[in-house]
């Protein structure tokens, strides 16, 4: 017998009293005839009753039950709308899954070679002018890539450099050396923190913002509309972003530099090192090798960022979805590949001697 | 009417990995024809349009334009048929950093045949089919969504297609701009001589416009009918087909 007001506060103690009932007996019969009020607790209830019932060979009879009730639960046990999908594994570890996660891995590798195959060629038909790439893209990705970053990367960068003045100003202090504040900052901005740290934010930035395009034009069928009027996408939308982030990163890198130092002269004035003084201290510290392997790493960087950026947004799922994980894809893509680069073109200079 | 088939699929599987959307479609749509691939939610009613443009390609089975196999053409072969195809997407496929003028002339600068005053007497004259005439200076984001799909009408007939492709053309538009949109689309059919293919589920434009229509279905995963729509709601064998073209929905019929 159910009684008067029935919500989701009663359910568990009729949960379990029915459950004990359940064990035992195959044909239930619930009077409901003075069910007042009650709520999808009670409908859900009798729903599952109904299913354990009739599986174990029984039924469950209601009687008196409110019209609303009936009507609902005889819409809820009606055929349904579309046969349920045949059975979708859920275990973490079971074998299938893994060799999945394994192809996936080894096709994600070669998409990635067969992507960076076809920018090239496009990149080379561009550049030779053979290609469909329009001037108006190509000033709006490097001004995206340039002159709109100006501003973010002239705060990290004075901030970096200020963070290695600190950084070395404590050491330097304990030998008295607080002079060469200058040459730590100098060489520590030229050669590795402008370039890795411009990177890392034009990776966030123009990175994420490449795949984030790319990913809505195809769900909005741009690419596909791109693709049947007979232009390659590739030289029409990826070429132009390539070679966009790759002439502005080596100047994005040298304003970086400028600053950073700038930043660190700041601090290493607080140290009582004047401004003079790190001047000249800067002309001995500084030659030409730092500054070019920060703008060859400059350069490398600027094409892995564009690469990953653009290959994540060609290749995303077409719908809105595909565009947050596009994003994503390409920011973590090229973080990853920025560093391993960096490591490897540090090895490769210290091995030859730069 | 003639009666060359200007598009002939035989046998056509297709499929997503080891998924199999449609098998052994067989059908011709033939010249002045206005042909609707139609069927239930998820069927791959867009896929086989996929397939006849070239985006995809089938698992197994031919597509034939005219006496040329499109599955084993090369990629310039099948853009110089393209070249004869005016396309409009379903979200309209506008590239969103051009302007709508832009937009309807970029099949004309690809196709190279014009100067620039007359790409831009070209495109006016579309536009002003289309009832845009006016809005050259717009960007997609700017006008409405059954703006943009007659704007993505516009550029697909600037180069006088042979054949029309739509892919649900009247999908997120109120019932009046949809009516309109299936005028316009017999007026220019009846006006340049091309066939046309849509896609679509609208019951409203089946009727009102299709001479010629294929059913997908999804539950057998294949074509069940081919024929005329009036023809079909009433003598179909197949009741899901019957039922789909009166709105029927029961019990049997709702799973497929």
């Amino acid at each position: 017998m159910l009684r008067g007001d029935w919500r989701a506060d009663a359910y568990d103690d009729l949960d379990t009293q029915l459950k004990a009932l359940n064990a035992a007996s195959t044909k239930i019969t619930v009077d409901l005839s003075d069910l007042e009020q009650f709520d999808s607790t009670v409908t859900s209830l009798l729903l599952r009753l109904t299913r354990q019932t009739a599986a174990a060979g029984g039924s469950l009879i209601l009687e008196g039950a409110p019209p609303t009730l009936e009507r609902m639960l005889s819409l809820a046990t009606a055929v349904p709308l579309h046969a349920p999908p045949a059975e979708k594994k859920a275990g973490l570890f079971d074998g299938t899954r893994v060799r999945n996660e394994l192809a996936a891995i080894g096709d994600g590798f070669l998409n990635s070679l067969g992507f960076l195959g076809e920018a090239m060629i496009a990149l080379l038909r561009s550049i030779t002018g053979r290609g469909s790439m329009r001037a108006r893209e190509l000033l709006g990705a490097s001004y995206q890539s340039g002159p709109d970053a100006l501003g973010i990367i002239a705060l990290t960068s004075a901030l970096v450099g200020m963070i290695l003045a600190y950084l070395g100003a404590a050491q330097l202090q304990q030998f008295g050396a607080e002079i060469y504040v200058a040459d730590l900052v100098a060489i520590g901005m030229l050669r590795e923190m402008g370039a890795l740290m411009t990177a890392v934010v034009m990776a966030g930035r123009t990175g994420a913002a490449y795949a984030a395009q790319l990913s809505t034009m195809q769900a909005n069928e741009e690419i596909d509309a791109i693709r049947t009027l007979g232009i390659n996408p590739m030289e029409f939308l990826v070429a132009p972003r390539i070679i966009a982030l790759v002439a502005m990163m080596p100047l994005l890198v040298i304003f970086a530099d400028v600053l950073g130092i700038a930043g660190g002269a700041l601090v290493a004035g607080s140290m009582g090192v004047t401004p003079l003084q790190y001047l000249v201290q800067l002309q001995a510290a500084v030659s030409l090798p730092h500054f070019l392997v920060g703008l060859s790493k400059a350069l490398l960087f600027a094409v892995l960022i564009a690469i990953a950026g653009c290959r994540a947004g060609m290749t995303a799922g077409r719908n809105s979805a595909g565009v947050g994980r596009a994003t994503t894809d390409a920011v973590v893509t090229s973080v990853v590949y920025l560093i391993i680069a960096d490591a490897g073109v540090n090895i490769l200079c210290q091995q030859l001697g730069f | 009417m003639e009666t060359e088939a200007v598009i002939s699929v035989r046998d056509l599987t297709m499929a997503y990995g080891p998924r199999v959307i449609q098998q052994e479609v067989t059908f011709d749509v033939m010249r002045g024809d206005i042909f609707v691939i139609m069927g239930g939610s998820g069927c791959g009613k867009s896929s086989l349009l996929k397939h006849l443009l070239g985006l995809l390609n089938p698992a197994r089975g031919q597509i034939l334009f005219g006496d040329q196999d499109f599955t084993t053409a090369t990629e310039p072969e099948r853009q110089a048929l393209r070249k004869r195809w005016g396309i409009t997407y379903q979200s309209g496929g506008l590239i969103s950093a051009m302007t709508v003028a832009e937009n309807v002339a970029l099949p004309l600068e690809q196709a190279g045949q014009h100067n620039a005053d007359e790409i831009r007497d070209i495109v006016a004259l579309k536009l002003a089919l289309v009832g845009l005439d006016g809005y050259q200076g717009y960007l997609p984001a700017e006008i409405s969504g059954g703006m943009r799909k007659r704007a993505a009408l516009a550029r697909a007939i600037a180069l006088d297609p042979d054949i029309l492709f739509f892919d649900e053309p009247s999908a997120g538009l109120d019932p009046i701009s949809s009516r309109r949109l299936d005028d316009l689309i017999v007026q220019l059919k009846e006006t340049t001589g091309a066939s046309v293919v849509m896609v679509t589920h609208e019951l409203p434009s089946i009727f009102g416009i299709a001479n010629n229509a294929i059913y997908l279905d999804a539950g057998t995963r294949r074509m069940i009918e081919t024929g005329d729509p009036s023809w079909m709601r009433d003598n179909s064998e197949h009741a899901v087909v019957r039922q789909f073209l009166s709105r029927e929905a029961t019990q049997d019929g709702a799973c497929e």
